[in-house]
């Protein structure tokens, strides 16, 4: 294998990687925008609860596997907890006053963090092991591959839900019009509690699946949050297909441009593409293009 | 067209509202009871009645810090709270004014009174180039873009060390006038009531202005206001170029006054804090701007006592004031006493 | 010379033909009606001329200028102006003010000005309000002058879309369904104020269900249907057309 292909395959390795990442918080950003059409910016704390909480449970002497349970059900209550009680209130205020609502909720939530479990830095362990795996000449870490998988697995199991399982439709429904899903007897309510109930599931599993790499910290979900904000603008806010392609496009252009273009502009890549997307394309590239009626 | 009113029209209309209704002018108990004149006199009192109170550097130094943030909030007020355009990015305008001010001074030895205008004026340029294509968005669409803007400069600073000093900050010459070194709380705290009180007198005449009400009304109902021949896309520009300009300022007189800027200036908690303050002061609100920036710039202060407790608190009194006064602050409350002097 | 004239007009959105090959003219100086049943293209006509829509084929002439795909303010200042039939009104400013931006093209809208708030600005914005004090009373308005327009009934604010439109001085006023939705006696005083308004000079072109104000008071009818011209002539030619009675008026 030619070296320059090595190293592109080996860029693009570790783009796919974080894009994976990118595109579960992207899928809780616009789970949440659908049903409620609040855009949550306490999306990056679910990541960071993941990691921090596992890695607490850890640190006690938990096995990881019940860890990770313990991890996303407790970011799953967090998140519930957040629309009853701050959301739910005030669903039909303004876009502004929301956002301020849930970027309060962070503040609050990164707040709680550092308080209670600390401010420094943690590495989770890979879940098998540091091994590296040859790829043509590249290497891959095991827990790339753990990422990958569960990104797809999830993917995959999102896609059943919402297209053939009764909830799931009641969802998507809600999602196109709330006030018909309320006529056809849906709880919307229920619906809104779900689909933070949900993001917050997503987000503790990438916030999971990332610590070995990045390590954890109680302000690691500030970034990642804006960088899934941004693959889901990319994607087209609301699309799941959308915030998939954008979470991986994002990852790779990112690692692309870190590795050929210049490594300290790495967290600016992702902001450089999205202001060029929408400057051309204000809808991201599969939100719908409506014709405003008049 | 002035013949067109058919009869019968005008005999519905009450005298004894007429001259009011003409807008001619009003008295002076009207006058006292406005904004532009009542609002403004209460707040040169206040300034001037301030120093009394303050009691050492310390509050000095927070009272300036009002004044500055509150020169911020009250632009970024009239890009949110009356164009209804939103922006999660003018710390990166506020930084860029503060980092002219503070490179143009220190490695050009130009004048501070010269490197804010300059500043000034290269960040309007930036604003009014990027503004078109940023502003054909809406919504959060729009929101991502000023994100993103803020995050790009806030990133810029931090690495281009060379120029900037990078994420330790430079230094910042104190300014002189005349041979004379404008440095401490009490000369600062003059010159940023002065800029406040420009950027106030500023906020109402251009509300209550032609322009005004074209801000007001593509906000209101955007397609009837270009129907009526406002054009809806340079009055945005115009509204989001005039705020980033008000930061940039804002921006010099921060660098001056603490004669150190960091990066910290231009991040995302940064930009958040400034919309924060517009919406919890209440939005088309200039005075609301103003109370915004003293609560949460005070805030903070008084919950330093509570050292590591201090975010959790903060945000969680972000979440209540937003969830029970959705409006914010000032209009709420004038609100409430609006109710209850009209029920006694 | 006819004042608006409209040439081989289409549009659609996506498969859908809202406005297929029309033609028509209207001559300055009078009242000129537009009917059809409901999905007609009416509206879309109206958001066509007022350039709110691009047209997918055909042009649209004012005084021989082609102005489609001319942006709104622009033909704004070329003398048209409009209603809504889904109200455009600003819910967060006064009533007045609501008419004060319709005449935002007849003011000095220099931002340094306005921030300076120059005498000329104050003397400019005072006339401003007598006018529009002026058109509100015309409208029926004068005792809502400085009400705030969220919390106006929707017969006024209706009234108000009417003085906001006048008080850009338009030549052309298109008018969509101005009496959708009002009692007998607010239609009849609707329809005294685009008589009024039509007999200043000001030409008006007037979308509506209601067969006797168009009868009564156009000079002009065109009727519409799916995207068509089905005929066009006085209101007595239009009575007696029988693709007319048969298509819509027989329903009524």
């Amino acid at each position: 294998m030619p070296p320059a292909f090595v190293e592109l395959l080996q860029f693009l390795l570790s783009g796919v990687t974080s894009g994976a990442i990118y595109a579960l918080v992207a899928l809780g950003f616009a789970l949440i925008y659908n049903a409620s059409h609040v855009i949550n910016f306490a999306q990056g704390e679910f990541v960071m609860l993941g990691g921090m909480v596992t890695w607490v449970l850890l640190s006690q002497g938990i096995d990881l596997p019940l860890a990770v349970l313990g991890a996303v059900g407790l970011t799953m209550l967090v998140g519930l907890l957040l629309e009853k009680l701050a959301i739910e209130p005030v669903r039909n205020a303004n876009v502004v006053t929301l956002i301020i609502i849930t970027i309060g909720a962070a503040i609050f939530l990164r707040g709680l963090t550092s308080v209670t479990l600390g401010k420094d830095l943690h590495a989770l362990p890979a879940f098998s092991g540091n091994e590296p795996l040859d790829l043509m000449g590249a290497t891959i870490m095991p827990q790339s591959l753990w990422i990958l998988g569960t990104t797809a697995l999830i993917v995959l199991l999102l896609h059943v839900f919402f297209n053939y399982t009764l909830l799931g439709k009641a969802i998507l429904a809600t999602s196109h019009n709330r006030l018909a899903a309320r006529l056809m007897g849906i709880n919307v309510n229920f619906v809104l509690l779900l689909s933070f109930g949900l993001s917050a599931l997503l987000g503790a599993i990438a916030g999971i699946l990332i610590a070995p790499i990045t390590a954890t910290h109680f302000e690691v979900g500030i970034m990642l949050g804006l960088k899934g904000f941004a693959a889901a603008i990319l994607g087209g806010l609301g699309s799941g297909l959308g915030a998939i392609v954008g979470g991986l496009l994002l990852g790779i252009i990112e690692s692309l441009g870190a590795g050929y273009i210049s490594s300290d502009y790495k967290d600016a890549m992702a902001f450089v593409v999205i202001l060029g997307v929408l400057f051309l394309m204000p809808s991201g590239l599969f939100g719908k293009r409506g014709t405003e009626r008049v | 067209m002035a013949d067109i009113r058919p009869s019968g029209y005008s005999k519905h209309r009450k005298k004894q509202t007429y001259t009011r209704r003409l807008g001619t002018r009003a008295s002076p108990l009207q006058m006292l009871m406005s904004e532009r004149v009542g609002g403004m006199l209460a707040l040169l009192l206040v300034i001037a009645v301030l120093p009394l109170v303050l009691a050492n550097n310390y509050q000095y130094d927070v009272a300036i810090t009002i004044g500055i943030n509150a020169i911020v909030v009250i632009g970024l007020n009239l890009l949110i709270g009356y164009a209804g355009q939103i922006s999660l990015g003018h710390a990166g305008f506020f930084a860029l004014g503060a980092y002219a001010s503070a490179i143009l001074t220190s490695r050009y030895g130009l004048h501070g009174a010269l490197a804010m205008p300059l500043g000034a004026l290269g960040v309007g340029l930036l604003a009014y180039i990027m503004a078109r294509p940023i502003l054909r968005l809406s919504g959060h669409y729009l929101a991502m873009a000023t994100l993103g803007v803020g995050v790009i400069i806030n990133i810029v600073i931090s690495r281009e060390a060379w120029l900037t000093g990078g994420p330790d900050g430079m230094y910042v010459p104190a300014m002189e006038v005349w041979g004379v070194e404008l440095y401490g709380g009490q000369i600062w705290y003059w010159i940023v009531a002065a800029f406040l009180v420009l950027a106030i007198w500023i906020s109402l005449n251009v509300i209550d202005s032609p322009v005004g009400r074209a801000l007001r009304g593509l906000h209101g109902a955007e397609v009837a206001a270009e129907v009526a021949g406002v054009d809806t896309t340079r009055y945005k520009v115009m509204v989001f170029v005039l705020s980033a300009v008000m930061a940039s300022v804002a921006g010099s007189l921060a660098a001056h006054f603490s004669e150190f800027v960091t990066p910290e200036k231009a991040s995302f908690f940064h930009s958040i804090l400034f919309v924060t303050m517009v919406v919890f002061g209440g939005m088309a609100s200039t005075f609301g701007a103003l109370v915004g920036a003293a609560v949460l710039t005070v805030l903070p202060q008084l919950l330093a006592d509570f050292a590591s407790y201090e975010h959790m608190i903060l945000g969680l009194i972000m979440m209540t004031v937003m969830i029970f006064m959705p409006r914010g602050l000032v209009p709420t409350l004038s609100g409430l006493a609006r109710r209850r002097g009209a029920r006694r | 010379m006819s004042l608006l004239r409209v040439e081989n007009l289409s549009i659609h959105f996506g498969g859908v033909q809202a406005i297929q090959d029309l033609d028509f003219a209207i001559d300055a100086g009078t009242i000129h009606s537009i009917i059809g049943p409901n999905g007609a293209g009416k509206t879309t006509l109206f958001n066509l001329i007022t350039g709110l829509y691009r047209p997918s084929a055909g042009a649209i002439y004012l005084d021989d200028v082609q102005i489609a795909g001319k942006r709104p303010h622009d033909l704004a200042r070329m003398g048209l102006s409009r209603t809504f039939q889904n109200l455009r009104i600003m819910m967060n400013m006064t009533a007045v003010e609501n008419v004060m931006v319709g005449r935002h093209l007849h003011l000095n809208t220099n931002l340094l000005a306005c921030m300076l708030r120059l005498p000329m600005i104050v003397r400019g914005d005072r006339a401003a309000r007598k006018r529009c004090i002026e058109l509100m009373d015309m409208v029926g308005l004068g005792a809502d002058i400085d009400a705030d327009a969220g919390t106006m009934p929707y017969g006024a604010l209706k009234r108000l879309e009417i003085a906001r439109a006048l008080a850009a001085e338009p030549r052309l006023l298109l008018l969509d369904e101005p009496a959708a939705g009002l009692n007998e006696r607010e239609t009849k005083e609707i329809d005294d104020v685009i008589v009024a308004v039509a007999r200043s000079g000001v030409t008006v072109v007037l979308v509506e269900h209601d067969m006797k104000l168009v009868m009564g008071i156009s000079d002009h009818i065109l009727v519409l249907d799916h995207g068509r011209k089905l005929a066009q002539g006085t209101p007595e030619e239009v009575r007696n057309n029988p693709a007319v009675v048969a298509a819509y008026l027989g329903n009524v």
